[in-house]
């Protein structure tokens, strides 16, 4: 065990509550003032199979969920063989010696077994199969001498007023366990300071949800598809409470056309998939770019290709993102590091929509929409800027296309008098009127095609201009440089100070979050002066690095790619780093 | 009163329409419900897909999408629920419509939102020169099945009756007085109306013609259909050769509209409220 935190490891088979029981846990130590992340390891199976999620809580920020768990709760006999043996020294694990044999010899030394007749001890309070859950998780508040009155504090938030007779039963059965182990005089005497700071815990999705209700967003289309389903959930339950539409569509090619359609209409829309449905609305996002309707459009990555791993993570739909259409239209790809950035970046993606009249892409992946993170809190009162409108005062002198230097034209929407235009997908003229027919190839053609090709694609270089370049985090003049994108900043920045504490060479990182359009200038100077360059990715073919090469001409010395599903720990980067620095 | 202007919705620009195209007749007979109901043009949004028929919002002076094929309805749902207060109609053909936006417009009419989708039928793909469509006819000869059509015709108006459409009607462009008076009794109603035109393609459909048309269609309102009757509209449906129903189908009124039922306007029309979240105590709590 490490000092000032605890990696805590559920495990089971899908349907045994372990997702929950981890979330009731999280949420206990936030309200212990710790920095909690989580990740859920499971399978493209309702029932059956084998689970597990890790809770991370840390007095300092964590920001991944860690390597080997310190405490384990095998709720099933797989569970035991798998995990057991990676119980870290001082840990301990907890089994129903009914249920689960635990092979003790396997076990690193000082790892304590936790036999408790959790089942047993649940019937006095239920008869459903998941109390037992709740008798260890009561055990882990004893071994971890924490608050039970906080654990009791989120039961109760959890079930609420109206189920008393739940609440009862779960906080009996925690205390059931809680005092087994306090009979049994079993502490591992671990060193966490808990305090009174609040914080919030929420998913990356949760995160994402939250920005765009804080941004206004009036209209929300989805088809369910893991990993991005969660936001259809979270803002079908809070969303019309804060006049949101949200609609479960018949597919993707719906989902982002009803957005395209809202957005027409005036109102902030968002849609959300990942690569799969992400595919079908191709064609969608292709046209909005042409109409110049602002929508925005979460991505949410999982294991490609076609439907490949459900869930689980991966970085492997930049190219999708980066080439989504047919010829070129102006886009601007986001991809936040951190459940902060999530609710960040989704209020800067609305702006730029709105601002550019063209889709925004926000690109999460499995690891961050899913996992829980905290976060001191979320400020909603955000900027919101809805972009350049047509002046009510001279609707004879609209043009809805007018071209400009900054490639934005003045909008109008349904219901203004005098602003009637027709949006249209074919290549049209600054009042809208088509050239794609009679018109088609004729010389003022020729040059009106060209004309607003031009002012569509210089919305690129405004973009360009209003968002941050990346960011150089360590100390200067390292060794090495690891440059990624997205959501592997946790266990990047986690190994890069491992390594860096050791003292014998120094580390730092280049992280984009503005993925697109490409900060050509600001990383041609920052690695310029790089000794080495290894870029950190989660596919096969190093999709971020060959856009910055295709954008700057510069290319890495070393590559690291992952694409097995699971999430970048320190430890892989850690070694990653040693074996580079060793052959250079 | 809305002033004179309002109800002018030709907007000068000439239809590209091959001479005789049955479009034309659908363009007049819009303009002319358009004009009868009295609807300011910026209170109209057009929304069409692609295909010949489907260049149809450019000539009126409503606002309008004309967006890419077969996505006629999501986009025409987004809008109307974005902004209720406007008018919002639908047109394309039986390919965008029957075919490629077959999905959409099943659910778009589960859905009984209010609003009207005109589709161009003319059997053919027209504007890629000649391909059967979902409405061909079985052994029709074309482009794409030169040894004759083998699927079965999707049957837009049964389709229509078994998702739940609440105002189902078929007009004939060799008939515009009728045709304009079905495109104004389905805007007038309250909730989803289809108008299936059968429009001719005069140039790549030589069997679908005028004069394959009128000698076979009769109008239902001329019979005593009733129009309530679900059974009765499911037979003249089926109805199909010697004699071919004209005008509407079936009405179902009083049936609440999607609008009706959506939690979120209880805030307002979302173009009216207020951006972002006032007092997020609440959310924030909920997530600590």
């Amino acid at each position: 065990m490490k000092k000032g935190e605890v990696s805590f490891r559920i495990g089971g088979a899908a349907g045994d509550g372990v997702a929950s029981s981890a979330e009731t846990f999280a949420r206990a130590c936030t309200r212990s003032g710790l920095y909690v992340t989580t990740y859920s390891f499971y399978q493209s199976v309702i029932r059956g199979g084998h689970v597990w999620t890790q809770v991370r809580a840390s007095e300092s920020p964590v920001q991944c969920h860690g390597e080997d768990p310190d405490i384990l709760i095998c709720l099933n006999q797989d569970t035991a063989d798998i995990h057991a043996k990676n119980v870290t020294d001082g840990g301990a694990i907890i089994v129903d010696p009914n249920a689960v044999k635990m092979e003790k010899s396997g076990l690193k030394k000082g790892v304590t077994p936790v036999e408790i007749p959790l089942l047993e001890l649940s019937r006095t309070y239920s008869t459903a199969q998941i109390m037992k859950n709740t008798v260890a998780l009561g055990a882990v508040v004893g071994l971890l001498d924490m608050d039970f009155d906080v654990f009791v504090s989120v039961v109760k938030s959890q079930f609420g007023t109206k189920k008393q007779d739940v609440i009862d039963a779960n906080v009996g059965a925690a205390k059931a366990g809680h005092d087994f182990v306090a009979k049994a005089n079993l502490s591992l005497q671990h060193p966490v300071k808990y305090t009174k700071d609040r914080r919030m815990l929420v998913t990356g999705n949760e995160a994402i949800a939250m920005g765009a209700l804080a941004s206004g967003v009036k209209f929300h289309s989805q088809y369910p598809m893991t990993p991005s389903s969660s936001i259809l959930h979270y803002l079908a339950a809070h969303g019309p409470k804060y006049g949101v539409i949200v609609k479960q569509s018949e597919d993707e090619l719906a989902s982002i056309n009803l957005a395209i359609g809202a957005g027409f209409g005036g109102v902030r829309a968002m849609t959300a998939t990942s690569g799969g449905g992400f595919s079908l609305m191709v064609e969608g996002l292709g046209m909005a770019g042409m109409l110049e309707v602002p929508v925005v459009v979460v991505l949410a990555q999982r294991g490609g290709p076609s439907t490949g791993l459900p869930t689980k993570t991966e970085q492997g739909d930049l190219n999708l993102a980066l080439g989504a259409g047919q010829g070129d239209w102006p886009r601007a790809i986001i991809a936040p590091r951190n459940p902060q950035e999530c609710f960040d970046l989704t209020v800067r993606a609305f702006n730029l929509a709105d601002a550019y009249q063209t889709p925004i892409i926000l690109m999460s992946d499995l690891v961050l929409s899913e996992s829980y993170g905290t976060v001191d809190t979320f400020d909603f009162n955000v900027p919101i800027d809805r972009g350049m409108m047509a002046d009510e005062s001279k609707p004879e002198s609209f043009k809805r296309y007018l071209v400009t230097e900054s490639g934005v034209s003045p909008r109008a929407i349904p219901g203004q008098k005098g602003f009637q235009y027709i949006a249209g997908s074919d290549e049209h003229m600054e009042d809208g009127t088509l050239i794609s027919d009679v018109l088609a190839g004729l010389p003022d053609s020729l040059k009106e095609r060209v004309k607003m090709h031009d002012k569509r694609m210089r919305k690129l270089k405004s973009m360009l201009k209003e968002t941050p370049g990346p960011e150089l985090w360590g100390p200067e003049g390292a060794d090495l440089t690891l440059i990624s994108w997205g959501s592997t900043q946790g266990p990047l920045r986690e190994a890069i100070s491992r390594v860096n504490s050791e003292g014998k060479i120094k580390v730092n990182s280049l992280e984009y979050s503005y993925v697109f359009p490409f900060h050509a200038d600001e990383t041609k100077g920052i690695l310029k002066g790089a000794k080495l360059k290894m870029a950190i990715e989660g596919n096969y073919t190093g999709q971020f690095a060959r856009l910055l090469r295709a954008e700057t001409g510069i290319d890495m010395d070393y590559h690291m790619h992952k694409y097995d599903g699971e999430p970048f720990e320190p430890r892989h980067i850690v070694s990653k780093i040693k074996e580079v620095i060793k052959h250079a | 009163m809305p002033d004179e202007e309002a109800y002018e919705f030709k907007s000068g620009i000439k239809p590209t329409w091959c001479p005789g195209c049955g479009d034309y007749a659908v363009l007049n007979a819009t303009h002319r419900a358009l004009t009868n109901l009295k609807l300011e043009s910026w209170k109209v949004a057009i929304i069409s897909g692609i295909g010949c028929s489907s260049n149809l919002p450019h000539f009126l002076t409503a606002f309008g999408v004309h967006g890419i094929h077969g996505r006629v309805m999501p986009i025409a749902t987004g809008l109307k629920l974005a902004n209720p207060e406007l008018t919002v109609i639908g047109t394309g053909g039986d390919g965008d419509g029957y075919g490629i936006g077959a999905g959409h417009f099943i659910h778009a009419m589960r859905r009984n939102l209010d609003i009207t989708y005109i589709v161009m039928d003319n059997q053919i793909y027209g504007l890629t020169t000649g391909q059967a469509s979902p409405t061909s006819l079985k052994e029709m000869k074309t482009k794409s099945t030169p040894q004759g059509v083998i699927e079965n015709p999707v049957n837009p108006i049964a389709l229509a009756l078994a998702s739940g459409a609440t105002y189902v009607s078929r007009g004939f462009s060799g008939d515009p007085k009728g045709l304009a008076e079905l495109i104004e009794a389905g805007i007038k109603h309250k909730g989803f109306s289809l108008v299936d035109v059968f429009s001719p393609c005069v140039t790549y459909n030589h069997y679908n013609t005028y004069d394959y048309f009128r000698p076979k269609v009769y109008s239902l309102q001329k019979e005593s259909h009733d129009t309530k009757d679900l059974g009765a509209a499911w037979k003249k449906a089926l109805e199909w050769g010697e004699r071919i129903p004209l005008g509407i189908f079936y009405v179902a009124e009083g049936v609440p509209t999607y609008e009706d039922l959506e939690p979120a306007y209880k805030q307002g029309m979302p173009l009216k409220q207020k951006l972002g979240v006032q007092d997020p105590k609440e959310l924030i709590e909920e997530a600590m």
